[in-house]
């Protein structure tokens, strides 16, 4: 059952220097229960798409082109403002990449849960829980993502908590709303290689104890087969290339998709040298014309650089959007 | 917290310290012959020579110095030479004019400033912001003896709403000072007509008196408070759901406020020390004007004296708002 629905969903940041074409046309459905990836370097619009279900990039700049974003049937972007409100952390929660500046500096984490839960309450009518309540729900969650001490932690500043600690406090924030979708944009960059296992170690469980519906952001593939049944690659602000994990690592279809894969190391074999992909990400000021990514691609064609490729099933679950996969 | 504190309060001790030796050297450096003054335009050589005595600026510089700060310690500012009053007495007399007149404008500027600087914030390039804007430029722009004269042209003489200038109508018996501040002591004693009284006079020359530090006020705590709304914990806050008034006033203003804090406290030093146009124009009996009058005959124990205060008044705002920027970010606290 199709719980998020993201149909030719076009955004455009609007500058002095001319419009970004940030997002370009993403079609994209998440099943309930469902874990998916997002991959792609940096620049291709991974965590616009994600603060999209949210409304949260600034409008202006943001600015919606077409599309729409519909979950459980209701589009995101037509949503009142009273609706978003009941949206945020209530059904769709978020867990950010850099947890020291994703948390207040100044408040401590007993104030920041306690604005959150008391936030839900107004927003879903419901009558507004004591400051006790408060602590006490805010204790429960810390506890749930297996913080030690909780009842500490509340009057603790973000600066006294270590990055790992943090990232857990900001997941149980998120948790507080039980939300049905969680959406973790790039959750263990800014955290050192041993505390990345650990936070996502910590999502995997929430995600099977809770029966969370997962959209996992990241540039890292390993990261992405590590917790997700299924991953979309993304490229200047297009969907590329959609398939399960094990599929599109073994049988990766679209050039870039091709290019991202053998641009990794290989442990097992030390004498395979990663390449990467010739050139940069375009200009999304001016992108190329037709397929985004042909001035990169070994194998584009005359067609390639007019004519826009849509994403075509190769497969029953296996999509790409390229002439000539 | 309490060694922060200590830390602070010691470094305010060495700035005094500065700030006594600063006085020192300035009125020793003027052009100017106490002595001569004390002794009276028709006075010989003897009598002037006699004065130098009297006043002890025969004395080697150091051993003046010392006798300067001895007195200071026992709380002695000297006597002014044009007057022969002593000049503590002077300067309590005026500096609670002024702190008064100061005090009002102060909360005027602040209470004004921060809710108008989040509203332009906020409602950034909206018309609040443009209103703003014009107010601010406004304010750093009149020059107050200018604004000051078009007040009491229009609306103390022609509408004849406020009175004119000074403190106090001339009948008008004030209360026994308990705190020298004419509004509170009226309250104290529970004086409803002399408050209202106190207050008409003060309000013209307070809003002159307000305006620059409002203007600066506002225009930092907008800019800081754009930068807040930006921050990435403000879009984490909203993804969870936090209230809309909860995160303006609250997770964002609070970041807002140190830097907001720091301009409210160098506007409160300079207000202190810039009084006398708005005293000159509404013939306010503060220390301005008893500075100002008593550098124009040589007089220079009631400069010093005022020097002083005024360098005092800076210290401690800026000790005070050391201690709320400590209050306020525990990371400085325990830095």
């Amino acid at each position: 059952m199709t719980l998020l629905s993201i149909d030719d969903y076009r955004l455009a940041f609007d500058g002095f220097e001319g419009t970004a074409h940030v997002l370009d046309g993403i079609t994209l459905d998440v099943a309930r229960g469902e874990t998916l990836g997002i991959v792609g370097e940096t620049g291709c619009g991974k965590s616009v798409l994600a603060r999209s279900l949210l409304r949260l990039n600034p409008a202006p700049p943001a600015r919606v082109v077409s599309g729409t974003i519909r979950f459980e049937g209701e589009n995101i972007l037509a949503m009142p403002d009273a609706a978003l409100r009941r949206l945020r952390g209530r059904r769709i929660a978020m867990v950010f990449q850099d947890p020291a500046a994703f948390l207040n500096p100044l408040l401590n984490i007993g104030t920041q849960m306690a604005d959150v839960l008391h936030g839900q309450d107004s927003a879903g009518d419901a009558p507004r829980r004591s400051a006790r309540e408060a602590h006490a729900r805010s204790a429960t969650l810390l506890a749930s993502v297996g913080l030690p001490e909780p009842e500490r932690l509340l009057d603790a500043r973000p600066h006294q908590l270590s990055g790992g600690m943090r990232q857990r406090v900001l997941i149980a924030m998120a948790l507080a709303g039980e939300p049905t979708l969680l959406v973790a944009d790039e959750p263990t960059t800014a955290l050192d290689v041993t505390v990345q296992a650990q936070i996502l170690a910590l999502i995997a469980a929430l995600v099977a104890q809770r029966g969370l519906t997962l959209m996992l952001i990241s540039h890292d593939l390993g990261v992405i087969a590590a917790s997700c049944a299924r991953v979309a690659a993304m490229y200047a602000g297009t969907v590329v290339e959609d398939a399960p994990t094990a599929t599109l690592l073994a049988t990766p279809r679209h050039p870039y998709t091709q290019g991202l894969l053998a641009a990794l190391p290989d442990l097992d074999n030390p004498a395979h040298r990663p390449r990467g992909i010739p050139g940069s990400i375009p200009s999304l000021r001016n992108p190329p014309p037709g397929c985004r990514f042909h001035p990169r691609c070994a194998i584009a064609t005359a067609r390639c650089g007019v004519e826009k490729p849509a994403l075509r099933a190769l497969a029953p679950a296996h999509t790409v959007a390229c002439h000539h996969a | 917290m309490i060694r922060y504190l200590v830390r602070r309060a010691a470094l305010a001790v060495v700035m005094l310290f500065g700030l006594i030796c600063m006085t020192f050297v300035i009125a020793n450096v003027a052009p100017s012959d106490p002595a001569a003054l004390a002794a009276g335009p028709d006075a010989g050589r003897a009598q002037i020579e006699a004065a130098r005595r009297e006043y002890g600026l025969d004395r080697p510089l150091h051993e003046q110095f010392l006798r300067y700060v001895g007195d200071l310690a026992r709380g002695d500012f000297g006597r002014s030479v044009a007057t022969g009053r002593p000049v503590g007495q002077d300067l309590a007399r005026y500096f609670f004019a002024t702190l008064e007149l100061c005090l009002v404008a102060m909360t005027l500027g602040i209470l004004l400033g921060i809710p108008l600087g989040v509203l332009s914030a906020v409602y950034r390039d909206r018309w609040v912001d443009h209103g703003t804007r014009i107010l601010a430029v406004s304010g750093i722009a009149l020059p107050p003896f200018w604004f000051g004269l078009l007040l009491q042209l229009g609306i103390a003489s022609s509408l004849g709403w406020l009175p004119t200038s000074g403190r106090l109508s001339v009948f008008t018996e004030p209360a026994a000072p308990v705190t020298g501040l004419l509004l509170v002591d009226s309250l104290l004693r529970g004086n409803g007509a002399l408050f209202g009284e106190a207050m008409s006079y003060l309000i013209l020359p307070a809003i002159v008196l307000s305006l620059p530090c409002l203007a600066s006020i506002l225009r930092v705590n907008r800019s800081e408070m754009v930068e807040a709304l930006r921050a990435d914990h403000i879009t984490a806050a909203r993804a969870h759901g936090v209230a809309r008034w909860r995160i303006v006033t609250v997770h964002a203003l609070k970041n807002a406020m140190l830097p907001t804090l720091a301009i409210i406290g160098l506007r409160w030093g300079w207000m202190m020390s810039s009084t006398v146009l708005v005293e000159t124009v509404f013939d306010w009996p503060g220390i301005g004007l008893y500075a100002v009058s008593s550098a124009i005959s040589g007089d220079f124990k009631p400069v010093m004296g005022v020097t002083l205060i005024v360098g005092l008044n800076f210290m401690i705002a800026n000790l005070v708002v050391d201690l709320l920027y400590g209050a306020l970010d525990p990371r400085i606290r325990e830095a």
